[in-house]
C-alpha cells in the first residue's frame, strides 16, 4: 500500500480507479516466474470511466469485452477488478 | 544519404544448442558473413551488435567487443543496441544509417540471442522486461498474454478468426520444414493448431514464436564498393525506424502499431516504391495475430483484412506475395536479438534466389519488418536485388 500510496493521488489511494469497460482480456496460463503459482489468472485492460486505461487483474467471474467492471482491492500493489 | 548495399550474410542455424554459448554463436555469423563478402576481419570499421538481453540470459554485459574481439575486430567501434525484439533491425537501421552519411564504408551488423539455458517461466519473465515492468508487467502480463489481448480485440473489431491466426502457423511452419537452418522443420495440420496446449487465450503454443539460440549477421557498404567484394549485393533501398509507447494501455488502438505503419511510410517514401510493389517480405510473427496485423500495417491488405488474406492463401510460399518464406519466428526461431538482421539475410538468400525449395518466383524485391515489444518499436526495410 505504501508504494500504491506514493504513486497516486490519495483518493484513488485509498479508493482505487475505476470504475470502467473491459478494453479487452486473456486467461493466462503460462506464467512468469513470479505468478507461476496464480495461473490461469485474468489479465484486463479496463477502460476507465473517468479516462485512460489500466492493466489489471480480475477478481471472481471472468469478464469479456464490453462488460462493466469495479475496482475490488490492491494485492500486492496490483489493482483487481471484478464485474460490477 | 548515399546508397547502401548488404554485401556478405551469415547466420547459424536457430535452435535449442545446450553446448554453444553466447559469443561463439555470434562469431560463427560474424565469420561467415565476412567469407561470403570477402572481407578480412582488419577491414572492419565499425561492429554495431543487436541483443536484447544477454545480461539476463547469460549474465554478460559489454558484448560488442567481447564478440568483436573474438572475430579479429579490434579498435574500431563496437556498440550493442537494445529494442527488445528489434534490437538487430535496430542495430541494422543504425549501421546504414553511419554508412549512408560517409562515416564508415565497412561495418558488420550482427544479431545474436542465447535463450535456452533458462527455464520457460525464466524466459517468460526476461521477456516481459521489454513491456512496462511498473504497469502491465506488475500485474503479471507476459508477452504472449500482451498479443492475446491485441488479438481478442481484432478478433472483437473485424471478427478476426482462430482459423485465420492458425492458418499464420500452418503456413509458416510449412515453409521452415524446407529450412535447413530453421529451430523447428516441423509441418503442422490446422487441426493440430487449433488444438495446441493453451498459453494466453486465445492463444495457443501454436500461435507464440519459439525461444531459440542464434545469431546473424550482415556486412554493409557503400553501394558503389560493393563490387569491389561481391558480385551478389542487395540494394538498401529504404530503411526507417520508430517508436511508439511502450505499454499496451497507453495506445489508443491495440489492433495497429503506429510504429510499423510509419515506418513503412518512410521506407516506402525512401525507396520510392508502393506497398503494392513489394513482391516477398519477412515479417515479425512472433505471435500468428502479428503477422496478420503485420499484412494490414504494411498496407498489404485494408485495415481487417488480414486473417482473410492468409487464410485465403495470398501470402503461401506459391501465393502472390509470399510472406515468411523462412519459416518466420513460428518455425525458424525467434532468438530476440538476432531476428532483425535474419530476417534481412533471408531477403538477401531470396534476391541472390538461392533460396532452394523455398525460392519464390518474383525475387527483385523483397521487405523485412522488425517489432519490438508490443509495438514500442519498429523497424521496416526495404532490400532490392543489386
Amino acid at each position: 500500500m505504501t508504494e500504491a500510496l506514493l504513486e497516486k493521488p490519495v483518493e484513488t489511494a485509498l479508493n482505487g480507479p475505476g470504475p470502467g469497460t473491459v478494453y479487452t482480456e486473456t486467461l493466462i496460463f503460462a506464467a512468469p516466474e513470479q505468478f507461476v503459482k496464480d495461473a490461469p489468472y485474468q489479465l484486463a485492460i479496463i477502460t476507465l470511466d473517468g479516462g485512460g486505461r489500466l492493466t489489471a487483474r480480475i477478481a471472481g467471474d471472468r469478464v469479456a469485452i464490453g462488460d462493466a467492471v469495479e475496482f475490488a482491492e490492491y494485492r500486492d500493489g496490483i489493482p483487481f477488478f471484478r464485474k460490477s | 544519404m548515399r546508397p547502401v548495399a548488404v554485401i556478405g550474410i551469415g547466420k547459424t542455424a536457430f535452435g535449442a544448442f545446450p553446448d554453444r554459448d553466447l559469443r561463439s554463436l555470434a562469431v560463427e555469423a560474424g565469420q561467415k558473413c565476412l567469407e561470403d563478402a570477402h572481407v578480412s576481419p582488419s577491414q572492419v570499421e565499425a561492429f554495431y551488435l543487436g541483443n536484447f538481453a544477454g545480461p539476463s540470459f547469460v549474465g554478460q554485459n559489454h558484448l560488442a567487443p567481447y564478440i568483436a574481439g573474438a572475430m579479429g575486430i579490434n579498435g574500431v567501434p563496437c556498440t550493442r543496441f537494445e529494442a527488445a525484439c528489434a534490437s538487430s533491425g535496430s542495430a541494422f537501421f543504425h549501421a546504414v544509417s553511419a554508412v549512408g552519411a560517409g562515416l564508415y564504408d565497412l561495418v558488420l551488423v550482427g544479431g545474436v540471442e542465447k535463450m535456452t539455458s533458462q527455464s520457460t517461466p525464466k524466459v517468460t519473465e526476461i521477456l516481459a522486461g521489454a513491456g512496462d515492468m511498473k504497469g502491465e508487467g506488475k500485474a503479471g502480463a507476459t508477452f504472449p498474454a500482451l498479443f492475446a489481448m491485441i488479438a481478442r480485440r481484432h478478433m472483437y473489431q473485424y471478427g478476426t478468426t482462430r482459423e485465420q491466426m492458425a492458418a499464420v502457423a500452418v503456413k509458416n511452419h510449412a515453409n521452415g520444414a524446407k529450412n535447413p537452418q530453421a529451430h523447428m522443420r516441423k509441418v503442422i495440420t490446422m487441426e493440430q493448431a487449433l488444438a495446441g496446449k493453451p498459453i494466453a487465450e486465445p492463444l495457443t503454443v501454436y500461435d507464440c514464436s519459439l525461444i531459440s539460440d542464434g545469431a546473424a549477421a550482415v556486412l554493409i557498404a557503400p553501394l558503389e564498393r560493393a563490387g569491389e567484394f561481391t558480385s551478389k549485393a542487395a540494394k538498401v533501398l529504404g530503411v526507417a525506424q520508430t517508436s511508439d509507447h511502450v505499454a499496451l494501455d497507453e495506445k489508443d488502438d491495440i489492433t495497429t502499431f503506429r510504429a510499423v505503419v510509419e515506418a513503412g511510410k518512410k521506407a516506402y517514401k525512401m525507396a520510392g516504391v508502393s506497398a503494392q510493389d513489394i513482391q516477398f517480405a519477412e515479417v515479425h510473427d512472433c505471435f500468428t495475430i502479428a503477422e496478420i496485423i503485420a499484412g494490414e500495417d504494411l498496407g498489404f491488405v485494408k485495415k481487417g483484412e488480414g486473417g482473410p488474406y492468409v487464410l485465403q492463401g495470398c501470402t503461401a510460399l506459391n501465393g502472390p506475395r509470399p510472406i515468411n518464406t523462412s519459416g518466420g519466428l513460428k518455425s525458424k526461431g525467434h532468438p530476440v536479438g538476432a531476428t532483425g538482421v535474419g530476417q534481412i539475410c533471408d531477403i538477401v538468400i531470396q534476391l541472390r534466389g538461392d533460396a532452394g525449395e523455398r525460392q519464390v518466383e518474383r525475387h527483385s524485391l523483397g521487405l523485412a519488418q522488425n517489432l519490438g515489444g508490443s509495438g514500442a518499436t519498429a523497424v521496416v526495410t526495404i532490400l532490392g536485388a543489386a
